[in-house]
């Protein structure tokens, strides 16, 4: 990323510091299918936190649990405890509207809304939750473009359809869109897998810069990825959490059997 | 040497080989071209035939009154004057009124029943709504008349008059017949083709979409406003292009409650009166060979014109709308 950017970006914006995630005997069913099994892992703030394991282990659904997302697909079931900066966020009276709007949430196909522009993707989340307009929305548009590296190859076509874009840029587009609603958290659900290399060394240079301002989880089925962005990895197989650590001795001195097969290529 | 030049002429051989493998002409393809453009064709000649006919059929009555048969109140086969102002006039009247009550009413409906409806009564009203959409429009005309008209002779229109008879819609003499009921007829008949086409419209809405709505805190009202008609809109017209079409051309249940009156056009909706269709229905049984026929006829025609006018008009609104969603790029990712 663009150095001048990141200075100009870090001064301009003063946030709280991230929130820190526990989850608690977590339990989710597609219907009668259970998908997670008892999940007790602890996200600590401002850092990387890094899902990994082959397709269909529950890493998805898991980071799906952390913004109540999970449920809203048809027959899709929680049980157990997220514990937000000292909050259940699945407690009573909890709405998950308000969930989502503190911990923002990245996709694996880039999905801007293809009807609106550039600015207008950006914009809607503060515009829904926030009820901002005018010139405070327009500076929250463009430090949310410069916070997500995208803002100097935008800054002169803001109005233009979010589809004239490139697919890496669509993706730190809805990057941005997630920060400008300030989230305390942001989940990333494979946020290179649709992407090209050059694109996804931006977005993984741009997740390490984000890291200083936010608690990042991010799925990834790339082992090399977790390695070169995330501070912890979780290794996830058949929706048990096999094996959780710091990164480096995840994959250099694995515990478990399992998470050694898996890291040196011998399945998934 | 030798040898070289035999395997020179060998690869040759190999080249033409390769070189007719790939020039070869599959016929499947050219037979599934032909058959598809002959299907076209024949569509395309049933318009330009019916058009045809309308015309050829109707030039008696177009050289006689020209464009007055258009300005013209009367459709008098006694003294073989015709003219179809009130039944243009009805026509319009009776299908913006149903457009303008049934386009919320189905979309609203159709709302519900995709985002906020409980599951198990989902596929009941789904049922329930396309069952609405096939009962025969004879139905509806004898509702209209024998049920929906007293109603509106003895109650509903004496109240609108008390209360809303200031506005000129509302004013003149209750009479059961006439825009209103039919009005409220092609609603009702309108109404399931509208929510059915939007409901499947919006159900293919991207479930990527409503997450990037739901994402950022949006509620679900924030996530259909959002997400799901934008996408749905290009469907949504299309659903009302159908139903525009059906209004313009209803005939039975019009004929059984619009009271086919030639009456001076009124804006008031319990005025008696005609549609294009109605009148066909009306006159054709007696109508004798020469003028009688020819105005009966173009009035039919005036139909079909006023529909293909609608129609390409909606082509054009569907059209500008999907450039503006496809951006300038075109395509969507």
């Amino acid at each position: 990323m663009d150095q001048a950017i990141v200075e100009q970006t870090s001064r301009s914006v003063s946030r709280p510091a991230g929130m820190a995630l526990s989850i608690e005997q977590l339990n989710a069913w597609y219907g009668r299918k259970q998908a997670l099994f008892d999940i007790n892992l602890t996200v600590p703030p401002l850092s990387v936190t890094a899902l990994i394991g082959p397709s269909g282990c529950g890493k998805s659904t898991l980071v799906r649990c952390l913004n109540r997302l999970h449920e809203t697909l048809p027959g899709a079931r929680v049980e157990g405890r997220v514990i937000a900066n000292g909050l259940d966020i699945y407690g009573r009276g909890i709405r998950p509207m308000n969930v989502r709007r503190h911990i923002g949430m990245v996709f694996q196909q880039p999905n801007p809304l293809p009807t609106r522009s550039i600015f207008e993707n950006v914009a809607i989340g503060p515009r829904l939750n926030l009820g901002l307009h005018g010139s405070r929305l327009k500076e929250l548009v463009e430090r949310s473009l410069q916070q997500a590296a995208l803002w100097e190859e935008v800054k002169d076509r803001l109005h233009s359809p979010a589809t004239s874009l490139s697919g890496g840029q669509q993706q730190r587009l809805c990057i941005a869109r997630a920060l400008a609603l300030e989230p305390e958290v942001l989940l990333m659900d494979e946020p290179c897998s649709a992407l090209d290399p050059i694109s996804t060394l931006q977005v993984e240079e741009l997740i390490t810069y984000l890291k200083r301002q936010y608690t990042i989880v991010v799925v990834t089925h790339n082992m090399q990825q977790a390695a070169r962005i995330a501070d912890r990895t979780a290794f996830f197989l058949h929706g048990h959490l096999i094996e959780e650590g710091e990164t480096q001795q995840l994959f250099t001195h694995p515990r478990k059997k399992e998470t050694e097969d898996y890291i040196s290529g011998r399945f998934g | 040497m030798s040898q070289e030049r035999v395997s020179l002429s060998k690869a040759r051989q190999q080249w033409l080989g390769w070189q007719r493998i790939l020039r070869i002409q599959r016929p499947g393809d050219l037979f599934f071209r032909g058959i598809t453009l002959l299907f076209v064709l024949i569509v395309l000649g049933l318009v330009a035939g019916t058009a045809w006919i309308l015309i050829s059929n109707s030039l008696p009555t177009i050289r006689r009154f020209g464009f007055s048969f258009l300005t013209n109140k009367a459709f008098d086969p006694v003294h073989d004057v015709y003219g179809v102002l009130p039944a243009i006039f009805g026509t319009l009247m009776t299908s913006a009124f149903a457009l303008i009550f049934a386009v919320p009413l189905g979309l609203g409906a159709a709302i519900f029943l995709v985002d906020f409806c409980p599951r198990p009564l989902r596929f009941v009203l789904a049922f329930l709504i396309d069952l609405l959409a096939a009962i025969p429009s004879v139905i509806y005309g004898l509702w209209g008349f024998l049920v929906l008209a007293p109603w509106l002779h003895n109650a509903g229109e004496p109240w609108l008059q008390q209360h809303l008879g200031f506005l000129p819609l509302f004013a003149g003499q209750p009479e059961g017949v006439g825009y209103l009921g039919a009005g409220i007829v092609l609603t009702m008949m309108i109404l399931p083709l509208i929510i059915s086409v939007s409901r499947e419209v919006m159900l293919v809405t991207p479930i990527a979409q409503r997450e990037a709505l739901l994402a950022l805190g949006a509620t679900r009202w924030e996530v259909i406003r959002h997400a799901v008609l934008p996408f749905a809109r290009v469907g949504i017209l299309g659903g009302v292009i159908l139903a525009l079409g059906r209004a313009l051309g209803e005939t039975m249940a019009v004929t059984m409650i619009i009271g086919n009156q030639a009456n001076e056009p009124s804006l008031s909706l319990f005025t008696p009166g005609y549609t294009l269709a109605s009148v066909i229905a009306n006159q054709f049984g007696e109508a004798t060979p020469g003028l009688f026929l020819s105005a009966i006829i173009e009035a039919g025609l005036i139909l079909f014109i006023i529909t293909l006018i609608t129609n390409i008009l909606a082509r054009w609104l569907i059209a500008s709308l999907q450039r503006q969603a496809q951006g300038s790029r075109g395509g969507r990712p």
